[in-house]
């Protein structure tokens, strides 16, 4: 175990240096951010200096060491635009984006599980071949539009929801979370079923698939034959088995919620992480951008690496080794 | 992030009655299009910002809706010799916090402006003029120049007026430099409202990055009171959701409704549109800096060295169909850089007719009957419809012969290239941020000069030595008339030269629910202060 992490652990090193110079270089050849930050009626002269205090005059590998000397001592720079340090700046966002991942995530897993091993007991008949239908329209919808469509029938025509923005929030540790408000939960439901709708579709799917499998099991027909009740033989015989997929699968759309909710967030104007980068690219904000995708890297290895230790809770047979992972 | 997605959900939303507005009469919310970058009112000289800043900090000139000068925190100004300014300052105007405001914070305001720590964009550009500044008393204040320099009063406008702290007291301004002992206060502590503290009619309440701006108004303001006890602004920055949180009615005013969206809007008896000309002209710049241009095929040279190939272009132009038919009215169609109502821009000038046999009549005697291929350079996400407006122009131009091609890309990418002179012509548009001619005569056609400060933004590199004269001149007479005069004959001179092509003056929509009232503003800002109830 200790010896599988530690091998873990100096890939994802790895992984994050070349993020680092890729990153750096493909911003770097966007745009200049002068450019895009500077006031027009600034005259040469004023954007000289600006270009100067930024150190964008240097060579890009002398920009790069800068960084990569100043982000070893944990200072991923300041952000251009707001002058403040790029990483607690994202970090401020991220009660946010977790708020609406989770959220998502658990809406995709309380449905999409339900419904997915339903539609595989009952395969062919048409309450699967319903759920099924369903989800392909989950699949297929552009995200964007969706989320339009979703402000347009419940703020605009309905006038239920809000159609953006946050909503009141309660301090908790400091942290602002709006799920503790109802006025939060009212602001929090739209985007998080636009993100959702994707991630139900994928798990009916993947529930549906698993339950046909494991259904034609022995073990499931000795259950049965055992005489327990179907209750038990689904809920904890079938349910246990299909998770896996189900699991590794979600792990990895959790760390693409968290750090590409842009769409959603941008359309529901949901202050989050994603947002940010948005607005941060589109003012060439370097070091922010460089700092977030930085940070992106590093809630992937995290996920992935709990993603690993809870197969082997969920099936003993896995064990975590250091071969071929 | 704007999508070229067709807004099509309006459709839908037009059979069904929208639902009452349900704010409360004593807040506003205001949806704005772009953030804020801090709220720092000496931090970022940009429009967002700007207009942030007038909600709690003033200045000592204010401007109104068609941009001209009216009294701010000072009373009155008058030019007593041709480099002295005397500004008469209000009494009885209180800081948010409670401490009067007096010359001093003016002083301290000063001494501040090129002491932000990392500013990306400082206002020094409109205080390096300033040469010397006293208080013979507490209420006047005398602004020397080095030169005669009649943009004083005008740009005291741009920048707002902040408390000077205890250890300021005697602090002196210096152009060198104030000898401060203390520590600059940063933007961070004005960001989390410790020193956002200024005179204006709104008072800092709590800012969310990226989520809401909250404000109070302050009940000891020295001006009119506004009627919005709190006002919320909130970025909303696609179009899209910007509509249709105020057909949701969860904001009561947004800017910038997208084109196509407005007939909706207007027609909509629950929902208003009020609009009015901007200071900003979209124009063509043609790269005029030598034989070497790197957009242009199918002839040796640069054709746009001569004056009637550039008279072709703006002959071939039909800028009323662009008007009508692209912008759906949301623009006018432009004779030179700044609307005929604005200081210094000549009511005589009249829109280029479009007439393309004259352009081919033209390109033949300039010898180029069979025309040449030509690129332009566009971004396709800056200004109103602006890569459709290029491609409208493209086809024009491609009608009497000249080739054309688009090369479009997101602002950035845009500017970037631009700024490396990597197009032979591009479109671009100008705001006056001044609102009177000298600005973009200065920035667009003067010719390039670091030291005056001229042709930062002059791209096509137009050089005119006639014009730079009468700039120089007209920035130092202190004369509004005179002055007046002066920038009028440079503007018809660059157009009658064909130094630049002005197509259109953009128009700013904004949104509003019915029962408010706002009077559109040249500057493009959205204040809440000057939202009223309609009666």
């Amino acid at each position: 175990m200790l010896v599988y992490l530690i091998r873990r652990l100096s890939q994802s090193a790895f992984v994050l240096v070349a993020m680092a110079v890729l990153v750096f270089i493909g911003i770097y050849a966007v745009g200049n951010p002068v450019d895009v930050l500077i006031n027009p009626e600034a005259d040469l002269a004023e954007r000289q200096a600006t270009i100067e205090r930024l150190g964008l005059d240097r060579p890009l590998y002398e920009q790069f060491w800068l960084f990569v000397t100043k982000a070893l001592q944990g200072d991923l720079g300041r952000s251009f635009l707001h002058a403040e340090p790029a990483l607690p700046l994202i970090l401020e966002r991220l009660p946010a984006t977790l708020e609406l991942a989770g959220v998502a995530m658990l809406i995709a897993v309380f449905v999409g599980v339900p419904l997915g091993m339903i539609a595989g007991l009952r395969a062919g008949k048409p309450a699967g071949k319903t759920i099924m239908a369903g989800s392909i329209l989950g699949f297929s919808l552009p995200n964007f539009w969706q989320g339009l469509m979703l402000i347009m029938i419940f703020a605009v025509m309905l006038g239920w929801l809000p159609a953006g923005g946050r909503g009141e929030t309660v301090e908790v540790f400091g942290i602002g979370w709006s799920f503790l408000t109802l006025d939060g939960w009212a602001h929090l439901l739209l985007p998080a079923i636009n993100v959702a709708l994707y991630k139900t579709s994928l798990v009916i799917r993947l529930a549906r698939a698993g339950t046909r499998e494991v259904a034609l099991q022995d073990y499931v027909k000795f259950a049965r034959a055992k005489g327990l009740s179907e209750r038990r033989v689904v809920l904890v015989h079938m349910l246990k088995n299909i998770m896996i997929p189900v699991v590794t699968v979600l792990g990895l759309e959790l760390g693409n919620v968290i750090a590409f909710a842009v769409v959603t967030e941008t359309v529901f104007a949901w202050p989050g992480m994603g947002k940010l980068l948005i607005d941060s690219i589109v003012n060439l904000d370097r070091p922010v951008v460089v700092a977030y995708l930085l940070l992106t890297v590093v809630i992937f290895i995290f996920i992935n690496l709990v993603v690993d230790i809870a197969y082997s809770l969920l099936d003993p047979r896995v064990r975590l080794s250091d071969k071929g992972s | 992030m704007k999508r070229p997605i067709a807004w099509t959900t309006c459709a839908v939303a037009a059979l069904v009655a929208s639902t009452p507005p349900a704010a409360s009469a004593e807040e506003l919310t205001v949806a704005v299009s772009s953030e804020a970058s801090a709220i720092d009112p000496h931090y970022h000289n940009l429009g967002p910002n700007n207009q942030v800043r007038r909600h709690i900090f003033e200045s000592l000139v204010d401007t109104d809706a068609s941009q001209r000068l009216e009294p701010g925190l000072a009373e009155s100004w008058e030019a007593t010799d041709d480099t002295t300014w005397k500004f008469n300052l209000r009494r009885d105007v209180k800081f948010h916090d409670g401490s009067d405001f007096d010359a001093q914070d003016v002083i301290w305001t000063l001494c501040r402006i090129p002491n932000v720590p990392d500013a990306v964009s400082p206002f020094t550009i409109y205080t390096k003029a300033v040469e010397t500044a006293e208080t013979p008393d507490p209420y006047t204040l005398i602004i020397t120049t080095a030169t005669p320099y009649p943009l004083v009063p005008t740009e005291f406008s741009t920048w707002g007026i902040v408390p000077a702290p205890d250890d300021a007291a005697d602090l002196t301004f210096d152009k060198e430099g104030c000898a401060y002992a203390g520590e600059w206060p940063k933007t961070e502590d004005y960001n989390n409202g410790k020193l956002a503290i200024g005179t204006g009619p709104y008072k800092f309440e709590d800012y969310v990055k990226g989520d809401r701006l909250t404000l109070t108004r302050f009940d000891e303001y020295w001006g009119d009171k506004p009627a919005w006890e709190t006002v919320v602004i909130r970025p909303i920055t696609s179009d899209g959701p910007r509509v249709a949180a105020l057909l949701a009615g969860d904001v009561d005013m947004i800017e910038t409704p997208p084109v196509q969206d407005i007939p909706r809007l207007e027609q909509d008896p629950g929902f208003k549109v009020v609009s009015g000309l901007s200071n900003r002209v979209i124009y063509l710049h043609l790269d005029q800096h030598g034989e070497d241009t790197p957009g242009i095929t199918g002839v040796d040279g640069n054709p746009l060295l001569d004056k009637k190939v550039r008279h072709a272009i703006s002959a071939a132009i039909d800028r009323q169909a662009i008007v009508d038919r692209l912008m759906g009215g949301a623009a006018v169609p432009a004779a030179q850089l700044l609307p005929e109502s604005m200081f210094g821009s000549d009511p005589d000038m009249k829109v280029q007719p479009y007439d393309p046999d004259l352009a081919k009549k033209l390109l033949e005697e300039a010898g180029y009957a069979d025309g040449f291929g030509l690129t332009i350079g566009t971004p396709n996400d800056r200004y109103i419809n602006d890569e459709k407006v290029a491609q409208a122009v493209a086809q024009m131009l491609t009608r009497i012969g000249i080739q054309t091609q688009i090369d479009a890309s997101t602002a950035s990418v845009f500017f970037k290239r631009r700024n490396n002179y990597e197009f032979s012509v591009y479109l671009a548009g100008w705001g006056a941020a001044t609102g009177e001619m000298s600005s973009p005569l200065k920035a667009l056609v003067a010719t390039q000069d670091e030291a005056k400060g001229y042709g930062g933004t002059n791209r096509g590199r137009y050089s005119n030595p006639e014009l730079d004269a009468l700039l120089d001149q007209a920035l130092e007479t202190i004369d509004d008339a005179e002055r007046e005069a002066l920038l009028r004959k440079a503007s018809r001179l660059v157009i009658e030269d064909y130094g630049i092509i002005p197509l259109h003056y953009e128009v700013t929509p904004w949104g509003l629910r019915e029962g408010l009232d706002y009077e559109p503003r040249a500057d493009q800002y959205t204040l809440a202060f000057r939202v009223t109830p309609s009666s």
